[in-house]
């Protein structure tokens, strides 16, 4: 080995805490891009794969009922490839042991054959016999909730009529990938689940013998969607049809898409701010530590070394700890994306299984970030050691020009000592390098604030869907739209406080060639239960005559404004297309609505005193009856209570969130130590000789450690305030970048937050103080007073 | 001159002292059966080969450093064995070093690298006084890069004096300055301990040097190897090299 090798492993091994905090800084930023992205590109390839695996369809359509003859005149359509027809009946459902609603949804499958289309994935179990009227395929999710097995039974109400059904088996479908109730904003496993049973028992129990309710198909190579679409939507249109629609459309997969957009703007915002954050620091770091090695460059440079030379080797040392760093990043975002991944198949996704993809190209934009920041930082600080003429870098080094600081000049160095003066001295000396220190704590300090940002956004968007605008304690939807008098019968109920009926008629915004596939709810003008927020967060009547928008449709995806005319396309009885104006936008955060008073909406659909629904208050205690009540109503197809709703938003949007909380957290709080640990390692390099001279002329290790904590601790304390800035800042950059169909985060910054921000910088701090204490108990009197340095 | 070498008063007494250092199989044995007494008010030149063990002697008297074996007493302390905060206390009292690099603070002016020390110190001068002492009485808020090699030294002692200690120990303080700014210092030194009595070590490789003291001590590999009183002192002034 060359003696110069040999002097770099020496020089790692002697700063090797260094070393492991600065590869500590760029774990956390690789970590984050590593576990971020994976995430992604192994939901995304499942999602592929399981899709042609199980034969996914790509158009679907839905009507009230035709007979089965139709569906050859679909299938004769031009670029249509393969086309089932099948039954759909929304049902409920009763679970021993458990008194909640459920919704369900019954699908029915071929008498005697496996499904074309829309394949199952079985986990347990297997198909029902051929022909079987009592057998039934339970989704994986309402299976597991309920801790449910083949053999096991489960009650459904078909049309108001109780049927006891045995489970075959239990299996994933590509179309329930994300599965969400009616009226309901979050998975719900434990309330909402999707069974599929052969056609003809099916047919028999939901009066559609001989008939079909819902086609799905694929399409021939090189056909067009739209035109298959406008063409079935044609011989439909007479059978109650409701519009075909394509993948983008269908809801599981729509979901699904919106979730992973979100996700990859997390996978891209995340780990830019961290790798960033830690590039930066890297940068800093190594070119302070690089700064040290003056000296060593200029014997170097003496010996006839070049400048490439000296740079490469240098480049070198530094290359190592980048390695050890983005590998240590590697290995545990890979970790953290398995584990991340499979909390979403847990919560949200029912994939049946996982295709983990960490790509090359990843790994590649790790190195390379890290490479660049830690090489051209190497790089300058060479530079500048070089460009010294060799004697110069080797003469005993000029005590450098100090003079008194601003604040004793100003006339108050009489409260200041000694120690005191030498901290105030030394970072006035160096303006730009102690910035850079405040810098980069108040970074770590940020990114801390935005690592666990999203839970207090949580809890507040939480609060305010659920006990500012959507108040009520239960949602109930009706079988089909019904008169008005049915809210006397709910009023009627014992245990029923209040009730509001709603109208909703599912439709396409249309505006310029913008639209927007939805629903329009029709709700009371002065709802007590459920209410529309304006900007700054107060219910507001509803306006009547034209539609009130949440800022995000409005704004971002239609593109309009109060006055603004929107064209709306029904999707419900005759489908009619109708004009409606844009009263109002409001302040939503969960979900997109588009919101009209409801006698504007019946007067729209001409029709008189209708509503699809009933939002309903109860009096405290009596809901297991109110529901028992409300189950045995054949007319009412849904219910969901909000207590359950919020819970089961925590079971599954939260507990992610949780999980990357915790993971940025840690991370944050890798980074926060890797920097301000650094700091004061280098600070003590920089002035162990001076620190060691007092020593020697007896000051104690407390009065020594004063100065050089001392100066660590103004500067950690200054970084704070700047940190809630920076912070801020990168918290506002995420708002900026979440906004998505699902949902908008709240630029909320609570007290804990700030409180998060402040404590990794404090917790860092004190543990290098801790580190440095011991340092300094170590610090060589004697070798100072042999060397000039 | 007339000072009296009895046990009353010894200041510094050294037995069998050794030193060993361990790199790695081989041992260097830097200081070997040392026996030793310095006196109250002294002025002694420790000379020797580079190597022989000067600084190793000097740091262990300082409490700077703790022998491998023997013993050294500093009045009625025992300073083998000494704890290290009895150690700093020991330092803080009673030695005032002064190296061959000055150590100066670079970013505490004159009168503050000198204060920064009286301000620990239980019976000290005023730092101006000091700084009078060493003839830098008009350099009083320079800082250290505004000073020449030979004030820094000069700044260096008055730092050392200034807490009034009972010992100066000096290893090569003339080693980086050339010959006249040399004497100035030396002037110094010797100004100090004829007017305040301090006992006053000085480790020099030049033997021209040695004229000036009361006692040279010549060590050779780790051993004393001749203590020679010098009957006829030369001024300070009178030297040069
Ligand atoms: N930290 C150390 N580790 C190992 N050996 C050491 C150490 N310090 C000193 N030595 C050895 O101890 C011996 C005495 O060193 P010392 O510094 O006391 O010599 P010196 O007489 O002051 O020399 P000089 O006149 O060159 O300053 C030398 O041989 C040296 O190599
Ligand atoms: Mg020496």
């Amino acid at each position: 080995m060359r003696a110069l090798d040999r002097k770099l492993l020496r020089d790692l091994w002697h700063m090797r805490g260094q070393v492991m905090a600065i590869a500590a800084v760029i774990m956390g930023g690789v970590a984050t891009l590593v576990m971020s992205l994976s995430t992604y590109d192994s939901l995304v390839s499942t999602r592929d794969r399981f899709y042609s695996e199980y034969r996914f369809a790509e158009v679907f359509a839905s009507l009230k009922r035709a007979p089965e003859p139709v569906a050859e005149r679909l299938r004769a359509l031009p670029g249509v490839e393969h086309l089932e027809t099948r039954v759909r009946a929304g049902v409920k459902l009763e679970v021993a042991g458990f008194n909640d609603p459920i919704t369900g949804l019954m699908l029915s499958l071929p008498d005697s054959r496996n499904p074309v289309l829309n394949g199952l994935h079985f986990k347990r179990g297997s198909l029902p016999q051929p022909y079987s009227a009592d057998e039934v395929v339970v989704a994986d999710s309402f299976a597991d909730a309920h801790g449910m097995q083949p053999g096991d039974t489960l009650v459904a109400i078909i049309m108001g009529k109780r049927k006891v059904l045995t489970i075959a088996g239990i299996a994933v479908s590509p179309e329930y990938i994300y599965q969400i109730a009616p009226g309901s904003m979050f998975p719900d496993f434990k309330r909402y689940g999707v069974l599929w049973m052969r056609r003809s028992g099916l047919a028999a129990a939901y009066g559609m013998e001989g008939a079909f309710n819902q086609a799905s198909l694929t399409l021939a190579r090189g056909a067009h969607e739209q035109d298959v679409i406008d063409r079935a939507d044609m011989i439909l249109a007479p059978y109650g049809g409701t519009g075909a629609y394509g993948r983008a459309d269908q809801f599981s997969n729509r979901f699904l898409s919106e979730e992973l957009k979100q996700l990859q703007t997390t996978a891209t915002i995340f780990p830019a701010i961290f790798l960033g954050v830690a590039a930066f620091l890297l940068n800093v770091v190594v070119s302070r530590l690089i700064a040290l090695q003056r000296e060593q460059i200029a014997i170097l440079k003496a010996f006839g070394y070049r400048y490439p030379a000296i740079g490469w080797h240098y480049v070198k040392l530094v290359l190592l700890m980048v390695l050890l760093g983005v590998a240590g990043g590697v290995a545990l975002g890979a970790w953290f994306g398995q584990g991340l991944s499979n909390v979403y198949m847990e919560t949200t996704f029912r994939f049946p299984y996982l295709d983990y993809q960490l790509k090359a190209s990843v790994i590649l934009i790790a190195l390379g970030v890290s490479v660049a920041a830690a090489v051209s930082g190497t790089l300058y600080s060479v530079a500048r050691a070089v460009r010294l003429p060799a004697a110069e870098g080797m003469r005993p080094e000029m005590p450098e020009a100090y003079r008194a600081t601003l604040v004793e000049r100003i006339g108050l160095q009489r409260w200041l000592d000694a120690p005191t003066r030498m901290i105030l001295r030394h970072l006035e000396r160096r303006p730009l390098k102690s910035m850079l220190t405040v810098l980069g704590i108040a970074c770590a300090c940020g990114l801390m604030m935005v690592g666990n940002y999203q839970k207090g956004a949580i809890d507040f968007m939480v609060d305010l869907q659920f006990r500012q605008a959507a108040r009520e304690d239960l949602a109930l939807t009706f079988i089909e739209p019904t008169s008005g008098r049915a809210l006397h019968e709910l009023t009627a109920l014992p245990g029923v406080e209040f009730v509001e009926g709603f109208r909703d008629v599912p439709a396409i915004l249309h505006f310029g060639h913008y639209s927007y596939r939805s629903a329009i709810y029709g709700i009371p003008a002065e709802g007590q239960l459920h209410r529309s927020l304006d900007r700054a967060l107060q219910p507001v009547a509803m306006p009547p005559g034209g539609v009130v928008l949440t800022e995000h449709l409005a704004r971002n995806i239609l593109h309009v404004k109060p006055g603004d005319v929107l064209t709306v396309e029904v999707l419900e009885g005759r489908r009619p297309v109708r004009q409606v104006p844009v009263l109002g936008i409001t302040q939503q955060y969960l979900g997109l609505s588009a919101y009209m008073q409801r006698d504007s909406l019946n007067t729209l659909m001409r029709e008189g005193d209708v509503v699809s629904g009933a939002y309903l208050a109860i009096r405290p205690g009596a809901e297991a009856a109110v529901y028992a009540r409300l189950n045995d109503r054949p007319r009412v197809l849904s219910m969901v209570a909000n207590a359950s709703a919020i819970e089961s938003f925590y079971d599954t949007i939260g507990e992610f969130v949780l999980f990357y909380n915790l993971v940025a957290t840690l991370l944050a709080g890798a980074i926060g130590f890797g920097v301000v640990y650094n700091s004061a390692r280098i600070s003590l390099s920089e002035r162990g000789r001076e620190l060691a001279s007092l020593r020697v002329l007896g000051f104690g290790r407390g009065e020594i450690a004063y100065i050089l904590l001392g100066e660590l601790a103004l500067l950690t304390l200054v970084a704070i305030p700047v940190g809630f800035l920076v912070g801020t800042g990168l918290v506002g950059i995420l708002v900026q970048a979440f906004k998505n169909d699902l949902y908008r985060l709240p630029l909320i910054l609570k007290p804990d937050n700030f409180a998060m921000g402040a404590l990794v910088v404090v917790v860092s701090a004190l543990l290098s103080g801790l580190l440095m204490w011991f340092r300094l108990g170590r610090l060589d009197m004697v070798a100072v007073l042999k060397t000039r340095e | 001159m007339n000072r009296t070498h009895d046990q009353a008063n010894a200041v510094f007494v050294a037995h069998g002292l050794s030193k060993i250092y361990h790199m790695g199989e081989v041992e260097v044995h830097a200081l070997r059966g040392i026996d030793l007494t310095l006196y109250r008010g002294e002025l002694v030149v420790l000379l020797g080969p580079s190597g022989s063990g000067k600084s190793t002697l000097l740091n262990i008297l300082g409490g700077l450093d703790a022998p491998s074996g023997g013993e050294v007493r500093y009045l009625d302390h025992m300073l083998t064995g000494a704890s290290e905060s009895e150690l700093t206390r020991f330092r803080r009292e009673h030695v005032g070093f002064v190296f061959q690099f000055y150590n100066l603070i670079p970013s505490l002016t004159a009168r503050e690298n000198v204060a920064a020390v009286t301000e620990i110190a239980s019976s000290p001068m005023r730092p101006e006084e000091a700084l009078d002492l060493v003839g830098l009485g008009n350099r009083l808020d320079h800082f250290p890069a505004q000073l020449s090699g030979g004030e820094q030294q000069r700044v260096a002692i008055a730092r050392a004096v200034a807490k009034n200690p009972a010992v100066l120990l000096c290893d090569e303080p003339t080693g980086a300055l050339d010959s006249s700014t040399g004497v100035v210092v030396l002037e110094v030194l010797e100004k100090v301990n004829r007017e305040l009595g301090t006992l006053t070590v000085l480790i020099t490789h030049n033997a021209g040097i040695a004229d000036m003291a009361d006692r040279v001590i010549r060590l050779s590999d780790g051993q004393i190897a001749d203590i020679h009183r010098n009957d006829h002192k030369r001024a300070a002034s009178e030297l040069s090299w």
